[in-house]
């Protein structure tokens, strides 16, 4: 079974990059335009780990991060926060709302598949 | 195209929204529309825009929209307010920005001159924050790990113990937080990781696990002291640790662990079978529920894992729900327009299969006629389904224009307000982009010419802002673009004498007021005795009137002294289809656009006339209409046409001009696939494509304005000489 991954982004050429990038890479991948979206998403799917970005319209990424970890079936799901944002105080705030690790825009394509697996289970 | 190719170019396309949502956002905070969302908005434009510039090495605009967003963000936490001044500034870098976009779509360098300025402006509103632009891509090198393996493979690990000599030996000793396993860290992964560097010894302190009814599920009790023989560095071991390093607490030394009794667990290393404590005998469980022994949790697990599986088919149907809500797919134009074109045949075919069911001479009522008017009413539906495909609303040309009226104003020294209605109005997408030279021009010609300086304004009791107002609106199954201004109106006085002095017109001409606002687009007028470096460019009206009609559209003027001037285009919805009315001209069958047709009439003797040379004009309601006999016009015949034997079109040309065209017989009106004459024979003059009737026979359609063109110069002597005498 390959890992599954939801990718939120709000940038369409971020989401067509992670989309490349991850299938590429063997992983099975759904894709979600905002933090609204993404929960919505996730409501019909459980992800191997999920990855996402910070600002976004509607729900950004703080906002969508918390409403995973409200969740009883994705309170455990690994979150990478893939964000343009490298200020600590942003990382700090991603961690309290429960993200799992962080990634710094522009990714490296092999570093975020790594990252992705490091933090599968 | 691979790839990535496909994603820049998505890149770009994107950042044309990004770019026209910038420039609205910060037009609203200048009209004082602006709330913290719009600030918010505009900040994630140009962050998206610097994201995707990133991923594809595009330093320039990359800098660029690092400064720009330090600006916003200082906007959007409220440490800088949005003063005017600021604005402005935003504004113009916003338009500079969209020309970094551009200069990187074409493969092009911006000179550094082009951005200077407006970064040390910015720079003035942030102070040092601004220095951090290589901050993004330097974080992007913090992850670095070696790929991983399925397990660790601890007889390995023991066995290659003798040759790893030269590796270092670091002792970790690791307590994890709960936070660590609320974020969904798990420590056997971190191990799975330290493996995949060396050999490692883990043991594991249980000494901290409470009593059953103690214990707190997410709570975090074990801890681990683990010991890496590695060629790799601490920092690279530290790397691991990165994302846990505030949830747990690390330390990591490069000495063998000591004796201590305080450290029960390794008093005896050697003696201690890593394998009893190793990881992957609890990998598949959250340490501290392996610890836990909590059969629940475990069920818990079981449970979720059917969920896992039955879940693919809801998460397609909610994807799909998604898709038919709001989600757009892009669609390669070429697949459309042959969808168009496919549509057209189809119009063409059900034309066809009418005429042969009345050439079959079926009854009334019969079942094939109802069918029949069935598949015509489909075939209008998918006709207008398909146009709309390629129909896109106006909003994207618009927002370029503010950037041409600020550039203008800037230019011209004066203060200009734009005022932008009916931006969501669709047209067709060729029309769209065609449309931006001519609008561009209009707009420029507006705030040069039409305003007037702020001095005079006042002086006349006007603001002294300007006003341009952009409109578009759906008329009459057409599409009407104005551009008009407050400004002084056309000098009509000025324009007649330039007219004469460029001997357009002689002196004892008599022209109407509208005959002389039309005189600016004749070829060669311009009004602006020096070509200013704005609206000169060697563009004239008569250039941005032939643009317009090369996309079916009209151009009208109308102005007022003192008031100001509005330029109406009126464009066709489509250019792909056209309304026509079917008429017969010596046994040949042509089309004659419908929007430009006035009336239908048959004409009585007393409405003709004749004004020597075998010129006639027609007499409609007091005003006398020069005739044009379209048999003669095409050469379809060599003696003139009676009036009175057929039938007359009163039609009318973009600027208004009006013929009488004589035609035998009228056959029908309806809708007519175009099909260009120049791409499949050669130009033709008088004719502006042609089409396929429902017998299969080709008609061509008129070019209403071509043949009055044809005929001009006698029509203004004939209108000139009937104004001088009646």
């Amino acid at each position: 079974m390959p890992l599954s991954v939801l990718a939120v982004d709000d940038s369409r050429t971020m989401r067509e990059m992670l989309r490349l990038a991850l299938t590429e890479a063997g992983f099975d991948v759904s894709l979600a335009e905002d933090g609204e979206h993404g929960l919505e998403v996730l409501a019909g799917m459980a992800p191997n780990v999920i990855v996402t970005d910070i600002n976004m319209p509607k729900m950004d990424g703080f906002g969508f991060i918390e409403g995973v970890r409200r969740s009883a079936e994705h309170r455990v799901t690994p979150i990478l926060v893939l964000t343009t944002e490298s200020a600590p105080e942003l990382k700090m705030r991603a961690k309290n709302a429960g993200a799992t690790g962080w990634i710094v825009k522009p990714f490296d394509k092999d570093k975020l598949v790594d990252a992705i697996k490091r933090v599968a289970a | 195209m691979d790839s990535m190719a496909e994603i820049k170019q998505t890149f770009f396309q994107e950042c044309d929204d990004l770019l026209g949502e910038l420039e609205t956002g910060l037009i609203d905070m200048e009209g004082g529309d602006g709330d913290c969302e719009t600030v918010a908005a505009i900040f994630r434009a140009v962050h998206s825009i610097k994201g995707g510039a990133g991923a594809f090495g595009l330093d320039k605009l990359v800098a660029f929209a690092h400064i720009f967003e330090t600006t916003l963000d200082e906007v959007r936490a409220d440490r800088l307010e949005a003063t005017p001044e600021v604005l402005s500034v935003l504004l113009r870098s916003s338009d500079v920005l969209a020309d970094l976009v551009r200069a990187a779509q074409n493969d092009e360098e911006l000179g550094d001159d082009a951005t200077a300025g407006l970064v040390e402006e910015l720079s003035a509103f942030v102070g040092d924050k601004a220095g951090a632009a290589d901050e993004a891509p330097a974080g992007g090198e913090d992850i670095s790990f070696a790929p991983l393996g399925t397990a660790i493979d601890l007889d390995d690990a023991f066995g290659d113990l003798d040759d790893v000599e030269e590796n270092q030996s670091f002792t970790i000793k690791f307590r994890p937080m709960p936070e660590l396993y609320a974020n969904a860290n798990e420590t056997v992964l971190l191990f799975r990781n330290l493996a995949q560097m060396g050999d490692v010894t883990v043991a594991c302190d249980e000494s901290q696990i409470p009593t059953l009814d103690e214990i707190d599920p997410e709570g975090a009790y074990l801890a681990w002291t683990i010991i890496v023989h590695t060629s790799h560095s601490k920092d690279e071991l530290l790397e691991i640790f990165e994302f846990v390093e505030d949830d747990c607490t690390l330390e990591i030394t490069s000495e063998e662990p000591s004796d201590d009794a305080d450290e029960p667990e390794l008093a005896d290393d050697e003696a201690l079978p890593v394998e009893e404590e190793s990881p992957p005998a609890k990998a598949d469980r959250a340490p501290d529920e392996a610890a836990s022994g909590d059969d629940v949790a475990s069920e818990d697990n079981v449970v979720s894992l059917v969920e896992k599986k039955e879940k693919p088919a809801a998460k397609e149907q909610a994807s799909k729900e998604k898709d038919t809500s709001d989600a757009t797919i892009r669609v390669n134009l070429g697949r459309i327009d042959r969808l168009v074109n496919l549509v057209g045949e189809l119009v063409i075919n059900q034309a066809m299969l009418t005429q042969g069911v009345i050439d079959a001479g079926l009854e009334r009522g019969d079942s094939v006629e109802a069918g029949l008017e069935e598949l015509k009413q489909l075939t209008r539906e998918i006709q207008d389904s398909v146009m709309a495909i390629r129909a896109q609303p106006v909003k994207a040309l618009f927002q370029r224009m503010s950037r041409i009226v600020r550039e203008a104003a800037r230019a011209t020294e004066k203060s200009v307000h734009l005022v932008m209605e009916g931006e969501m109005t669709e047209v067709d997408k060729t029309v769209v982009e065609r449309l931006a030279d001519p609008l561009t021009h209009m707009i420029r010609n507006a705030v040069d010419h039409g305003l007037e300086k702020a001095e005079t304004r006042i002086a006349n009791g006007k603001p002294a802002e300007g006003t341009v107002s952009l409109t578009a609106a759906h008329r009459s199954g057409r599409v009407v673009i104005e551009v008009s201004d407050d400004g002084a109106g056309i000098n009509r006085e000025r324009v007649r004498n330039i007219a004469i002095e460029k001997g357009l017109i002689s002196e004892e001409d008599k022209l109407s007021d509208s005959d002389i606002d039309n005189l600016l687009f004749m070829p060669g007028f311009s009004t602006v005795e020096k070509v200013s470096n704005l609206s000169g460019r060697g563009v004239g009206m008569d250039v941005v009137k032939r643009a317009i009609q090369a996309v079916g559209g009209r151009i009208m003027i109308s102005s007022q002294p003192g008031k100001g001037s509005t330029f109406s285009i009126s464009l066709p919805l489509t250019l792909a289809i056209l309304d026509g009315m079917v008429v017969e001209v010596a046994d040949q069958t042509l089309v004659v656009p419908l929007t430009a047709i006035v009336e239908t009439l048959k004409p009585t003797p007393s409405d003709t006339h004749e004004l020597g040379a075998g010129s006639k004009v027609i007499s409609i309601r007091g005003e006398f209409i020069p005739v044009i006999d379209a048999g003669l016009t095409m050469g379809y015949r060599a003696e003139p046409a009676d009036p009175l034997t057929g039938v007359v079109l009163s039609v009318e040309t973009e600027d208004g001009a009006r013929a009488a065209v004589i035609v035998d017989t009228i056959q029908d009106q309806r809708q007519v696939v175009i099909k260009s004459l120049e791409e499949n024979y050669g130009h033709v003059d008088s004719v502006a494509a042609a089409t396929i009737l429902g017998d299969g026979r080709i008609a061509l359609i008129l070019d209403v304005d071509a043949i009055i063109a044809r005929e001009g110069e006698a029509l203004s002597f004939h209108e000139n000489s009937l104004a001088a005498t009646g």
